[in-house]
């Protein structure tokens, strides 16, 4: 089976269950085991975080999500259009934040390599951040 | 986010009823601040995560954060019963070596 779908929503925190929930949703025909979707569910909203709370810090912008499943492979792409990051490697350290006063953990890339199978980072200052994810889901589809 | 307590001797037993993200993560704190303001005597605070339908890393922010406060008045924390997602990531952040599962 081949699918696509692509979602644009303003970048405010409200919208962080409904990305998480609409990518659940969207990759159910898979047939995925529960640990798959929460897998999935965690490192979209890892990602739609960083984009509203990073992306853009003092403004309201857009996010786009562009999710595609492809047999067994689902790949997501999370973007926005705004601040981008200064300095790429130091935000994919573990435990690195910017905003450690507002209690961030700087966990958020680790949690999204750790739960998908592949994880890459686009970012241009002024430009935007794009997160590049894909896993496998349901290998074992002869269940 | 619902929050949940109990008062057993002097254990404070908060239960996160929900989800917990960057939507729901200041009034949880806030929540949870204004409950650990509110009790004295109390040496032990344990979250019961069992009805917490889904974390993300800031989870793991506001828990450091309440660990710190806590610390700093000399009680300590605990984490129980969290689901497999959460579990996970629990593990991962290492939140174990400061708030220990019970």
């Amino acid at each position: 089976m081949t699918n696509k779908i692509r979602l644009y929503f303003s970048s405010i925190s409200e919208n962080e269950a409904f990305a998480r929930n609409a990518l659940a949703s969207f990759i159910l025909p898979l047939n995925p085991t529960l640990s798959e979707v929460n897998d999935v569910k965690t490192a979209v909203s890892e990602a739609v975080t960083n984009a509203i709370v990073h992306g853009y810090p003092d403004s309201v912008g857009e996010v786009e999500i562009i999710a595609e499943i492809d047999g067994n492979d689902l790949h997501i792409e999370i973007s926005d259009y705004g601040v981008g990051i200064d300095d790429l490697e130091k935000a994919l350290e573990p435990f690195y934040s910017t905003r450690v006063e507002s209690e961030r953990s700087g966990m958020g890339f680790t949690i999204m390599k750790t739960f998908m199978d592949d994880v890459t980072v686009i970012s241009k200052l002024n430009s935007g951040t794009k997160v590049k994810m894909s896993k496998k889901i349901n290998l074992n589809s002869a269940r | 986010m619902k929050i949940k307590y109990n008062l057993d001797k002097n254990t404070l037993n908060i239960s996160l009823v929900g989800e917990l993200d960057e939507c729901s993560a200041s009034r949880t704190r806030d929540a949870i601040e204004s409950l650990i303001n509110g009790v004295s005597g109390i040496v032990k605070v344990v979250f019961d995560l069992s009805l917490l339908t889904f974390m993300d890393s800031t989870g793991i922010g506001m828990f450091i954060g309440r660990y710190k406060k806590l610390k700093s008045m000399g009680i300590s924390t605990f984490i129980k019963n969290p689901n497999d997602s959460v579990e996970k990531i629990l593990q991962i952040s290492g939140l174990y070596q400061i708030m220990p599962r019970v």
